[in-house]
């Protein structure tokens, strides 16, 4: 039942890892050879990979697991594509239908411990009702603001005989997306748009997952108007663009923040005003009009005050709103910025002979002429990602933004890259959280996925000593990693290339040998563990509070004796 | 409307009536620190709906934020917010309270008065019941103390649209 379920939703790549109460399903996997099952290590990288996936290809990802800790190892992965609208599905075993609420062997309250980071979730007590859950659940977890789905099955409800009906319809009278936005609110943005002296669009999610690429260049280049990219936005938009200006917030680059500081309009699109992006709200782009465009009505108006609101699709919104727009040009506002942009030049590579991450990032962007898929994990490296790679090609932008999950770098990486096998995908990891989840590195050998795994070896969860530094009086606990392993013989324990660099020399080489490999590689590069990543506006300040360089820190936290204890 | 003197509004949901809808909906209140003051349950005049009155503290922005949590359940159909003046509500409560020969008729004056019933009674108490708005039920529990009130219990609000039409703009056939 689930598996026709799951052939009728165009599914033929599942995530998982089997036990008792799932043993049924996987049992009949044989007889759908068009299901192709990647056996991860840990339930986390299936959900991950499923993300990864999603993110990659649009298309929904899909995780077993078994029930109790089978269930509760995928949760993080759950909440991490939660908070990132990714459509996931995932498919827990539960214990037999007799068994439920008896504290029975594995059993756990799987629908009871996600309902709070899912999207939405099923237990399904008879099997007749599997086809209409399953489609209900594709059907929630991709439309709308996408999200995860989890259907948790008891072990004899899988084996139970029922009659297979697959529905062609949803009936889901609590669920009815709004795609179009409103002509009276779309007017009243064209409007705002073409009266606005200094206007800026800041792209967000929303645009990748809903592919409005091209409508976003279109109104950017009828109107001439700068664009701004959230983190996870990064690529809705070429960075080789003359209207690029890149992500704003706490690590963005200062002309992005300065010039939303400065404009008169800020038209979000699919961007939920995040405390990352936006610092003190109080004092977020306090000369701009708001135009807020999000298919998710409950994020307007969550996080700032909204002059225009309309729901809907981006894609569709824009497409209607595109045609009201007046060209336009704002030559004195593109001055403005460019002067911003010389004046806080926020991407200069440091100045010295050490390995720095900003270096490598440089280069393999360089090298890869901005069009790898770059998934990432959480922590400084992630950042100067965002900030050092030149995102050119649509989509190459994967990254856990909301929930922050260490240990998403190896299994998105994963799903990424068999989501698109033609592509070249470098997953930039941190030391810390490549060793969360490197684990995977069995399943990507098994299944030949050639995923090029750049760690920056710090040795130290790096962020954290960057906050230990600048907020806490340089008291690193707990940060340094004095026992890591040695990644390239890690790398060939698990039969993969793997490649150490501790000079600038050596950069280039290695990246161009691992793109030339056809197979994995891990590539160890052995950083400065004390660089770290500027500008930073602090946690809960304003641009008024900008730190561009390290000497300017003083200054601030003078400035602002009050700003601990940040958060 | 003020309890406490907090702002409080009161949030009519029409939802599926699935396994665990309850769960979902007070979860959500949970997560997002919202303040529910009462909260009252009840099969709706469609089958398989049922209707959930919320008394929900805090400030507009608050309770709107509130309504479009509650519209993102799946299971949730319709969410209407009652304003005091178009809507009417109804609570009630069972007070058990002392009496005594002497109390009895002054007690039942009192249930006069306040429309109230008289339940159940017992040679030194009796249990009363009220129905009304929330500040009825009130001064009707003041008034009761000096007897000497043994146990209380009351329900969520219920509230309503006044006029003709149906809040949720559905039709009673509708398949659900
Ligand atoms: C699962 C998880 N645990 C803890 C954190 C808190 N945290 C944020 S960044 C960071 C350091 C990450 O270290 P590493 O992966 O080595 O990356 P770096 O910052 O050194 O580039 C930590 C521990 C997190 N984001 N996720």
């Amino acid at each position: 039942m689930v598996c026709e379920s799951l052939l009728r939703e165009g599914v033929d790549l599942v995530f998982g890892l089997p036990g008792g109460a799932i043993l049924p399903l996987y049992q009949t996997m044989p007889e759908y050879p068009q299901l192709r099952h990647i056996l991860v290590r840990h339930e986390q990288g299936a959900a991950m990979a499923a993300d990864g996936y999603y993110r990659a290809s649009g298309r929904v990802g899909v995780a077993f697991a078994t029930s109790g800790p089978g269930a509760t190892n995928l949760i993080t992965g759950i909440a991490c594509a939660n908070m990132d609208s990714s459509a996931m599905v995932c498919i827990t075993g539960q214990v037999a239908r007799a068994s439920i609420g008896k504290d029975a062997f594995q059993e756990g309250d799987t629908t009871g411990v996600t309902l709070p980071v899912t999207k939405h979730n099923y237990l399904v007590m008879k099997a007749a009702d599997i086809p209409r859950v399953v489609k209900e659940a594709f059907h929630i977890a991709k439309t709308g603001r996408p999200g995860p789905v989890l259907i948790d099955i008891p072990k004899d409800v899988f084996i139970e005989q029922a009659e297979f009906e697959y529905p062609d319809e949803v009936d889901l009278p609590g669920y009815k997306p709004t795609l179009e936005g409103h002509p009276t609110q779309i007017k009243k943005a064209a409007k705002l748009i073409n009266e606005a002296k200094k206007p800026v669009i800041l792209a967000g999610h929303g645009v990748i997952i809903s592919r409005a690429f091209d409508e976003l260049k279109d109104l950017a280049e009828k109107a001439e108007i700068p664009v701004i990219t959230t983190l996870l936005g990064l690529s809705s938009f070429p960075e080789t663009h003359v209207l690029s200006v890149g992500m704003p917030g706490m690590h963005g680059v200062a002309y992005a923040s300065l010039a939303i500081d400065e404009s008169d309009l800020l038209i979000s699109l699919g961007a939920r005003f995040d405390d990352r992006v936006t610092g003190r709200i109080s004092s977020f782009a306090p000369n701009a009009k708001i135009i807020h465009i999000d298919i998710d009505p409950a994020v307007i108006g969550q996080n700032v005050k909204t002059l225009v609101p309309i729901v809907g699709d981006v894609r569709r919104v824009l497409r209607a709103l595109n045609k009201q727009v007046e060209g336009a040009s704002h030559t004195e506002w593109l001055d403005q910025i460019e002067k911003l942009r010389s004046e806080h030049p926020s991407l200069r590579l440091p100045d010295n002979t050490k390995l720095t991450q900003q270096f490598i990032l440089k280069q393999l962007s360089d090298i890869t002429k901005g069009k790898a898929i770059i998934v990432t994990g959480v922590g400084q490296h992630q950042m100067w990602a965002a900030q050092l790679y030149t995102f050119s090609e649509p989509n190459t932008m994967i990254t856990s933004g909301g929930a922050g999950a260490m240990g998403f770098e190896v299994p998105a990486a994963m799903g990424a890259q068999l989501a698109r096998p033609n592509e070249v995908v470098w997953s930039i990891a941190g030391d810390g959280g490549f060793q969360m989840t490197m684990s995977e590195l069995a399943t990507i050998v098994e299944n030949k996925i050639p995923v090029k795994f750049a760690i920056m070896n710090n040795n130290f969860l790096g962020m954290v000593r960057q906050w230990q530094h600048m907020f806490y009086n340089d008291t690193f606990y707990a940060t340094e990693y004095t026992g890591n392993p040695d990644f390239v013989a890690l790398a060939k324990a698990f039969g993969i290339m793997g490649l150490r660099v501790t000079d600038k020399t050596q950069v280039a080489d290695a990246i161009n040998s691992a793109n030339d490999h056809d197979g994995p590689v891990v590539v160890d590069f052995v950083v400065d563990p004390e660089e770290n990543v500027y500008p930073m506006i602090p946690p809960g300040e304003s641009i008024n509070e900008l730190v561009e360089a390290p000497d300017q820190l003083a200054a601030v936290l003078e400035a602002n004796p009050d700003m601990m204890p940040p958060s | 409307m003020a309890t406490n003197g907090k702002a409080t509004h009161t949030l009519v949901a029409l939802v599926q009536d699935k396994p665990g809808v309850l769960n979902r909906v007070s979860s959500m209140f949970r997560r997002r620190g919202y303040n529910i003051a009462s909260l009252a349950v009840g099969h709706s005049e469609i089958p398989n709906l049922s209707r959930m009155t919320f008394v929900v503290e805090g400030d507009d922005a608050t309770v709107e934020q509130a309504t479009k949590q509650l519209y993102k359940l799946i299971d949730v159909v319709r969410v209407n917010k009652l304003s005091d003046t178009d809507s009417v509500s109804r609570e009630m409560a069972l007070i058990k309270v002392k009496s005594t020969v002497q109390t009895r008729s002054e007690i039942i004056q009192m249930v006069e008065i306040f429309k109230a019933n008289i339940v159940d009674v017992s040679p030194d108490s009796m249990i009363i019941e009220v129905t009304g708005d929330q500040e009825k039920i009130d001064s009707f529990h003041n008034l009761l103390e000096p007897f000497g009130v043994k146990e209380v219990m009351r329900t969520g609000r219920v509230a309503m649209d006044r006029g003709p039409s149906s809040s949720h703009g559905l039709d009673k056939s509708s398949k659900l």
